[in-house]
């Protein structure tokens, strides 16, 4: 949107300090995220800007923190400045494997929530909604205080298995919300189509609405990827000692001793969350490529 | 009622009214009697059970989902609500003491059955229930626990009776009255003491309402806190996002796509690393410092303090919490054409008089999302004031944490859990009424 050429000095004022003020916002948003990527490489172990560094010197910078981030520091380095633990390396696998895990079960049991609510005869509809997307409104301490007694009880407080239960609840109403409005647009005549000419119910689930809906299931699939990788409450109250994350190493580093350890970590988190924006904007572009052929 | 079985019909089974509509035998054979279909049971019943059959499978579908969460969430979290309310522990170890304390008149010095009937229920308690008991009796008036301790240990010198002397042998506490008086505070097993702890009140031995001393007064000030920071993160954010998000929706979409990667990015990072970044800048030596001061706008000796603060608390869940704020704002705005703007100045109405009557009334719904999803995650907030809060950036989510690791006060704990809850069901209640919760959009 332009000036018109009529405006009044008055009202280019205006428009040009609200474009200002939009820029200074979209600043705030951004700036914190783009300084950490320099300052990972930094050669000393400051957590600010060094004269070298700002007098672009190669002096300055370093991968250091990248080699101690994986575990792979030499020992006179190491001596200097961080102790070196495969902490990160551990908790970055752990990391994975219990998102991973959490998201196929979120994935799988969303998917089936979401199919049987977009049906027209489910009895208290409204009521099991609200109840599968709670887990997103209860604040994260509530949640992981119930399920840390819980779990004592049944003995998944310390084990991986419990941390991924948790956190496919806490993944479960993403796929829910992102599932249930692809299927707002999916064309039932099309399953009824598929029922004519033959197909059993599992086949035609996964021939013809599984791809049709795949973009909602899979960007469900990425928020409870996200969520899990990103969740440290839960791993803090219901993990134990033993149980080693990403997140908590971070944690931990933060409250303990802040190394630029933890900014090479940050670094490659920025970077794995620009590689899940684009694939959402990707699964966006295709999903309306497809809606925009589909005769609905 | 046929019409929505008849949809339904790729999901059933083929049923045989519909497989034979030819040779339905019905009209002709009793045109005045109820329409049959082909196996001879009336229509209404056929439809009546394959609208069953389609209800049971869209149950069927949700069914496992359903128990899951019901299992692993919605009984863990009730269950540690009731422990809020939960005081048996001291009718379970001390009922012949409770049964005793109920005969005393409260004011004189405790007789000598009484210490029988303490002496009796100490003995055959568990030691850890005792040491559990101490605790909580701890709460109630603060040197029951070492006095519980010294107690159970010196329980098995005491041979016989008379018991009073004996105990008051052991310890001299014994006879003050104060301490029998704050069992008054725990003879229900059910109790809303947790409650009030979380306020800053207690009860006294006759069970009435009262303050705690003032220097053990911290939860209502960290509840008006907590009340206060999110309020200010939500306003703040309505603040920042409302002119971004009409800037988002007016601009052409090729460059709003990318103006939007701005908001989204932050969204998809995680929480920590966030943090992190804004400890980069906030800090005594960080990138906002050490620009005003090269700068010249601030002197070195006297930095600004940004961090471990008030200040710090709400500048950081400003940032986090801003996106949540815009998104909803922005899929409202886009929805209002930009002509009602050009009619309303049109029709002769100055440009502000033109966005307070026809674009704000019209943004309110999203507004009001966005508010009130803020104030939500706000409210419940613990990870950012835990990290950059220090000591006056706390909120009552912290002292949650508090008493679940390291106080164990689980009592209080899910007390203030509870109220937290109660307070953020029915935000969102209010949510689900005004915008519904089934048109939450992601991304």
């Amino acid at each position: 949107m332009g000036l018109p050429v009529y405006a009044t000095p008055g009202q280019r004022i205006w428009h040009y300090s609200y474009l200002a003020f939009c820029a200074l916002v979209l600043f705030f948003l951004v700036s914190p995220l783009i300084v950490v990527i320099p300052l990972s490489f930094n050669a000393s172990p400051f957590l600010h800007f060094t004269q070298d560094m700002l007098a672009l010197d190669p002096k300055g910078y370093s991968t250091l923190w990248y080699k101690s981030l994986f575990g792979m520091c030499d020992a006179e380095e190491a001596s200097l400045w961080t102790s070196c633990t495969d902490k990160w390396k551990v908790g970055t696998i752990n990391s994975f494997i219990i998102a991973i895990a959490a998201t196929g079960l979120a994935t799988t049991l969303g998917t089936l929530a979401a199919l049987g609510l977009s049906r027209e005869h489910v009895p208290f509809r409204r009521t099991i909604m609200a109840v599968m997307i709670s887990p997103l409104i209860v604040p994260f301490v509530i949640t992981a205080s119930g399920m840390f007694f819980f779990f004592a009880k049944v003995n998944l407080v310390s084990t991986m298995s419990g941390i991924v239960l948790a956190h496919t609840i806490l993944g479960l109403p993403f796929v829910v919300i992102t599932v249930t409005s692809t299927l707002v647009g999916f064309d039932n005549n099309l399953m009824k189509a598929a029922a004519n000419l033959g197909g059993t119910p599992f086949y035609n689930f996964f021939k013809i609405q599984m791809p049709l809906i795949a973009p909602g299931v899979i960007s469900g699939a990425l928020f409870a990827f996200i969520t899990s990788f990103d969740e440290v409450v839960i791993v803090l109250f219901v993990g134990g000692p033993d149980q080693y994350t990403l997140p908590r190493q971070m944690w931990s580093g933060l409250r303990e001793e802040i190394s630029p350890t933890i900014l090479a970590a940050a670094t490659i988190l920025v970077l794995l969350s620009i590689v899940l924006l684009t694939t959402l904007e990707l699964l966006r572009r295709r999903n309306e490529r497809l809606r925009g052929i589909s005769p609905a | 009622m046929a019409g929505l079985v008849f949809t339904d019909q790729s999901r059933l089974p083929p049923s045989p009214f519909l497989n034979n509509v030819s040779t339905m035998p019905t009209a002709s054979a009793n045109p005045a009697g109820p329409i049959l279909t082909v196996d001879g049971t009336p229509l209404k019943t056929s439809l009546e059970r394959s609208l069953k059959l389609s209800k049971l499978r869209a149950v069927g579908l949700v069914f496992p989902p359903l128990v899951f969460l019901i299992f692993l969430f919605v009984i863990p979290i009730g269950s540690l609500l009731t422990r809020s309310v939960d005081d048996s522990l001291s009718n379970k170890v001390l009922p012949r003491t409770l049964a005793a304390f109920e005969r005393w008149d409260k004011t004189s010095e405790p007789d000598e059955a009484m210490f029988e009937a303490l002496y009796l229920d100490m003995k055959a308690a568990e030691k850890l229930d005792l040491s559990k008991l101490g605790t909580r009796m701890n709460y109630e008036k603060s040197g029951w626990r070492s006095l519980v301790k010294i107690t159970t240990r010196g329980l098995k010198r005491i041979e016989g009776p008379p018991y009073k002397p004996a105990m008051l042998k052991l310890n001299k506490r014994w006879g003050d009255i104060a301490f029998w008086q704050s069992l008054g505070a725990m003879k229900d097993p059910v109790t809303f003491g947790y409650y009030l702890n979380a306020v800053d009140l207690k009860y006294d031995g006759n069970k009435n309402v009262m303050r705690v001393n003032k220097h053990r007064r911290i939860y209502q000030l960290l509840w008006w806190r907590t009340l206060l920071v999110s309020t200010i993160v939500t306003i703040g954010c309505l603040i920042l996002a409302y002119p971004v998000a009409h800037l988002l929706a007016t601009l052409p979409l090729r460059i709003s796509n990318l103006l939007m990667i701005c908001v989204l990015m932050p969204f998809w990072t995680s929480l920590l690393v966030r943090i992190v970044a804004w400890m980069i800048m906030l800090q005594q030596n960080g990138v906002i410092n050490d620009s005003l001061v090269s700068l010249g706008l601030l002197h070195d000796d006297n930095r600004l303090e940004m961090m471990y603060n008030f200040t710090g608390t709400v500048i950081v869940m400003i940032q986090i919490l801003l996106p949540f704020m815009i998104l909803p704002i922005y899929s409202v705005m886009k929805t209002i054409p930009p002509s009602y703007m050009k009619a309303a100045q049109n029709l002769g109405a100055t440009p502000a008089l033109a966005f307070l009557k026809v674009y704000l009334p019209q943004t309110i719904p999203g507004v009001g999302a966005g508010c009130i999803l803020v104030f939500i995650v706000a409210i419940g907030y613990y990870i950012t004031p835990e990290l950059v809060g220090g000591k006056d950036g706390r909120l009552i989510g912290n002292l949650i944490a508090h008493h679940m690791q390291h106080s164990l006060n689980w009592g209080l704990a899910a007390a203030m859990g509870a109220t937290l809850l109660a307070a953020i069901l029915i935000l969102y209640w209010v949510y689900d009424k005004l915008i519904g919760v089934d048109n939450m959009k992601m991304g």
